[in-house]
């Protein structure tokens, strides 16, 4: 199926490729700058929010109120990085705020908050809450005849929250169809790996039994990215789920897997060799 | 129908009045309920406007944070529950989603204080009052009665930002008009008197007024103000009722500490230091029973509030 999109995508996978690690570049660079955040969550989810951001998403940077617009819920908000450096490279706005990340009196918080950052849909930081907000979008939007979808993104940690299957739970009822969550499964919490801190497996087959639509994909894999986009797009009176299999620090050797990127800046010399390893177009898995 | 003064409504039957009535005049108005459509009245509302209505379900949290999530989209949501359950279960949902972003939610919550009186202390919201009115962005609502809560429900919808509005389930006579004007933060000075000033909220006010009838028998003249907006605080009204009387007696269906007599004593401590009492629920949780022996039990009645005027 990767295929056939990949020869349909063409040279649009590979841009989207070029974009995902130039927001690599970003994340690291504002993380650094601020001397604190999350690299490893949104280092997993870069190639995911890139494809949103510059493929998937009907946005106006220009009027980031444009009521038709798609809506993006960053529900494990501490990957923040990930969103504001999509939001700047997409024209939300300049790319130089993101060394602001963090500071006093600045507009970018270090979890999100949709009063101060253009582009940001909803606040979030506090864990478990984004998906019954995208339940609220998506029923609002469908309540006023927009055709507006709403992509929600959640960790795989906070799966451990009670009201995230509140949440899964009234998706179903009223057949979302416009919804579509995407779980980044990159195995890590900040205490260890999900095994270790709350098993959450069997995962497709405890949405499934929700009832939700699943997919089952790469969270790396640009085309089965844009695939699995295609496809939840094209499924009616069920709500999506894509559970993207990711890995922690995705792009940076030292960073990949080790749950200590959970939550800490790199020093100068661990963010020059960052930087060196991102300078490539990032590489098909 | 016009209800008379005397009359026994619990004030949840006026917000299900005037959440049809605003139904038909407020087309963005959407409403979100927990599964106590019928104890909270707004199964009205979901007959009448079942597009606009959201069951969402034994599942307060997730409630919540939808509201929060469909205000941005233009919609104006009432969100359904009891105060518990708002304050409690869905506290940080409240204080996270719905009040920092400084969204257009309106919480409604009945069973308010004491007024579940025979289910006892796990519906019983004595804490809450003081929990919402720490919260930046939130206004604080308990209506004294029916005519009061049909004005304030819509006085809420019209306000632009969060509200919490707290209701009794069960009976409090009315003692307003349908001709009465209610405006958020503004309190009502229901009489006056230069002796005491007893400083009520909600299903307190109508003790409270019965505090001052046996007050007057006695020679004392009792100056009694609804404060149904505990937050914003109508400070000025306070102050000048405070610096008439020189003294002040709060009354409320709650904790003393955290609600009403907090808020008075914060004020009076800063601005007018005024000998004050507290009326309330003193660090105790209550228990089942008829609401008028409750009242009476933990010193909440008229004459406890005679008795420390």
């Amino acid at each position: 199926m990767a295929g056939d999109t990949g020869a349909r995508y063409g040279a649009e996978i590979d841009r989207l490729r070029r974009q995902a690690q130039v927001v690599r570049r970003d994340i690291l660079t504002m993380i650094h700058a601020a001397r604190s955040g999350h690299p490893g969550g949104s280092l997993s989810a870069a190639d995911i929010v890139t494809a949103l951001y510059f493929h998937v998403l009907h946005l106006d940077p220009a009027h980031p109120d444009w009521p038709d617009r798609d809506r993006f819920v960053l529900s494990k908000g501490h990957a923040c990085p990930v969103w504001y450096a999509c939001l700047a490279e997409r024209g939300f706005f300049p790319v130089e705020e993101l060394l602001t990340l963090r500071a006093l009196g600045g507009r970018l918080q270090g979890h999100p908050d949709m009063r101060k950052t253009p582009g940001v849909d909803m606040t979030t930081g506090s864990l478990g809450q984004g998906l019954s907000a995208g339940i609220g979008m998506a029923l609002g939007l469908r309540l006023a005849g927009r055709a507006a979808r709403v992509y929600v993104m959640l960790g795989d940690g906070e799966l451990n929250e009670g009201q995230i299957w509140e949440a899964a739970l009234s998706a179903a009822k009223y057949r979302l169809d416009n919804l579509t969550a995407i779980i980044d499964y990159n195995n890590l919490q900040l205490d260890g790996t999900c095994d270790e801190v709350m098993p959450i497996e069997p995962l497709a087959d405890k949405w499934r039994a929700f009832g939700w639509h699943v997919l089952e994909i790469d969270g790396h894999d640009m085309a089965a990215i844009l695939h699995a986009f295609d496809a939840a797009q094209a499924r009616v009176e069920a709500p999506t789920v894509l559970i993207a299999t990711t890995i922690k620090g995705r792009g940076v050797s030292f960073m990949e897997g080790d749950p200590d990127w959970h939550g800490r800046a790199p020093n100068d010399r661990e963010y020059a060799a960052a930087l060196a390893e991102l300078q490539t177009d990032g590489g098909q898995p | 129908m016009i209800h008379q003064v005397g009359d026994l409504i619990p004030t949840r039957d006026a917000f299900g009045d005037e959440l049809l009535s605003l139904g038909a005049q407020v087309p963005e108005l959407v409403v979100l309920e927990a599964d106590i459509s019928k104890s909270t009245r707004t199964c009205r509302f979901a007959e009448r406007f079942p597009g606009r209505f959201f069951q969402m379900g034994v599942a307060e949290a997730n409630m919540m944070v939808a509201a929060a999530g469909l205000s941005t989209t233009g919609w104006i949501p009432v969100v359904s529950t009891y105060a518990i359950f708002a304050s409690m279960r869905a506290c940080e949902q409240v204080r996270t989603q719905v009040a920092y972003p400084g969204l257009n939610v309106k919480i409604a919550v009945s069973h308010g204080g004491i007024t579940p009186a025979n289910d006892g202390v796990t519906h019983q919201a004595t804490e809450d009052l003081g929990i919402l009115r720490t919260i930046p962005n939130m206004t604080v609502i308990m209506p004294a009665d029916y005519y009061a809560t049909r004005a304030l429900v819509k006085a809420a919808v019209a306000h632009r930002g969060p509200v919490y509005l707290r209701f009794t389930r069960d009976a409090v006579p009315v003692i307003y008009s349908p001709d009465d004007v209610f405006e958020i933060g503004c309190g009502k000075h229901l009489r006056s008197g230069g002796d005491v000033s007893l400083v009520a909220i909600g299903d307190m006010v109508c003790q409270a007024l019965a505090a001052a009838d046996l007050l007057a028998h006695r020679g004392i003249a009792a100056d009694v103000l609804d404060i149904h907006t505990l937050k914003p605080l109508d400070d000025a009204l306070i102050l000048q009722s405070a610096a008439r009387t020189r003294h002040v007696v709060t009354v409320e269906d709650h904790q003393v500490r955290g609600g009403l007599g907090s808020a008075v004593a914060e004020l009076l401590g800063e601005e007018l230091p005024t000998p004050l009492h507290r009326i309330g629920l003193r660090d105790t949780f209550a228990e089942s029973g008829p609401y008028d022996r409750l009242l009476d039990k933990y010193g909440m009645d008229a004459s406890a509030i005679c008795a420390a005027a």
